[in-house]
């Protein structure tokens, strides 16, 4: 049986993120801040220009997505996470600003895991390719900062009860590795 | 000769597109309910019975499983007897994937290499085009994600490395691209023709309907033997641990130059889709 899903409301706390282990299942309530490469290069070098962001930091999530066009009536398209390795050059930087935790999918690297240890921010997967399903949680979404990226423009999101999964903890506990490593059989 | 208007080709095109963005093949589906059945992974089973939800809310509601609406590669086979009227093939395949892409609220998902500018109606599209004896005209539209594409490869193996080091340039692929490709994955391999040819191999092979035997015996036996290994790995739904990691192991063949062996692995994200229509 799974047990049963955390539910949170962002801004996040830092002795909430502290509770968190990796395969909790967490339902996030409140606002997600969506951002990917274009637009996370943007945001790091307004950060080491000394220049204000579009968005204050402290506490938030940031979700990497591009979402497809929304029909009419509806909030978003499909809104599934991307991976996340690319971002992985610039999330420290982020997480040392305040960037409390980050929606993606697939394994961070180690310069990541040490800022999330050291700076205390969680990384959760969502389910790459069920952008249908998880389109479901988000109640709006508005575009707050670069639209000339497109699908890669920074977006205001309210979730109500978005699914995730505690992937990286401040911990230093990572479930891409202790997951396979139960799983694996040897040759 | 036959005749066929750029129109109906156009208006083809943009019907793929749509369906095959909305409608996750009951293929792929029965594939999901399958790998229910043997993951023992809670999380696994969970991610699996979610997938399968997604793709029944993409498919009633009309809207993408996926955000990644891909890069529209289309294949079309076609007879040298048929004449393409009003206008050209490539154009009228690119008309379809722009409408598609705008009617359908698909994204846009292609750009400038270095500038990153997108072309903002997601072609070009990648056309292969096969000519064949006949009258007939087959399109098939696959869109192709990027998180799956980028962990995709061609190598050009020492001939004296044989199966087995192709097999394990293969596991290795798998192993390596870990949760990026959103597994459960499909491998396509290709192995022989030349360097490009041996990719063309690896990305046909991932069209052939999933639970289909391979036609030829010896792959079929390699294809059961190459998904065991991927499934040892115990990368599992999404890489978060897990019996499967692949639904299927699909491989294409033919000769090549007696100083090579090329080998390309096409992974395919559990969003496998593909849609075929004959005009």
């Amino acid at each position: 049986m799974m047990p049963d899903a955390i539910v949170l409301q962002t801004p996040l706390r830092e002795q909430e993120v502290t509770a968190l282990k990796i395969g909790d299942r967490v339902l996030l309530n409140g606002v997600l801040y969506t951002a990917r490469d274009a637009a996370h290069k943007r945001l790091v070098e307004l950060l080491e220009n000394g220049q204000p962001l579009p968005f204050d930091l402290s506490g938030q999530v940031i979700y990497y997505v591009g979402p497809s066009p929304a029909q009419p009536g509806r909030p978003v398209g499909a809104a599934g996470p991307t991976t996340s390795y690319r971002m992985d050059a610039y999330a420290p930087t982020l997480i040392r600003h305040g960037l409390r935790g980050m929606i993606g999918k697939g394994a961070r690297n180690e310069a990541v895991k040490e800022a999330m240890r050291r700076y205390k921010a969680v990384y959760f997967a969502a389910i790459g390719g069920a952008g249908a399903l998880m389109a479901r949680s988000i109640l709006s979404a508005e575009v707050i900062a670069y639209p000339e990226l497109g699908p890669e423009a920074v977006r205001r999101l309210e979730v109500k009860d978005f699914p995730v999964i505690v992937a990286n903890d401040v911990h230093g506990g990572d479930l891409y590795e202790e997951g396979v490593r139960r799983y694996a059989r040897t040759p | 000769m036959r005749s066929i208007h750029v129109d109906d080709i156009v208006r083809t095109v943009r019907d793929l597109a749509i369906r095959a963005n909305t409608e996750l093949g009951d293929d792929v589906l029965h594939a999901f309910e399958a790998a229910l059945e043997k993951e023992e992974s809670p999380t696994g089973r969970d991610i699996l019975k979610r997938l399968i939800e997604n793709a029944q809310i993409a498919r009633a509601e009309k809207i993408p499983m996926c955000q990644d609406t891909g890069f529209a590669v289309v294949f079309v086979d076609m007879g040298q007897e048929v004449h393409i009227e009003g206008g050209s093939l490539r154009e009228a395949v690119e008309e379809g994937i722009r409408q598609g892409y705008r009617d359908g609220y698909l994204r846009k998902s292609i750009c400038h290499p270095f500038t990153r500018q997108n072309t903002g109606d997601n072609t070009p599209a990648i056309i292969h085009i096969d000519l064949q004896p006949g009258d007939h005209f087959h399109l098939t539209l696959a869109p192709k994600g990027g998180g799956s594409e980028n962990m995709s490869r061609v190598t050009m193996l020492t001939p004296a490395v044989g199966i087995q080091g192709v097999k394990d340039f293969v596991v290795q692929r798998v192993k390596e691209s870990g949760p990026n490709p959103c597994p459960p994955t499909i491998v396509g391999v290709g192995i022989g023709g030349t360097f490009e040819q041996a990719a063309l191999l690896a990305k046909k092979a991932l069209l052939r309907p999933l639970g289909s035997p391979n036609p030829d015996p010896e792959l079929q036996a390699l294809e059961a033997d190459w998904l065991e290994a991927v499934n040892r790995l115990g990368i599992g739904p999404q890489g978060l641990g897990g019996r499967i990691t692949s639904l299927a192991v699909h491989i294409r063949m033919m000769p090549c130059h007696i100083a090579s062996l090329p080998v390309a692995v096409n992974i395919q994200c559990h969003a496998a889709r593909h849609k075929e229509a004959s005009l």
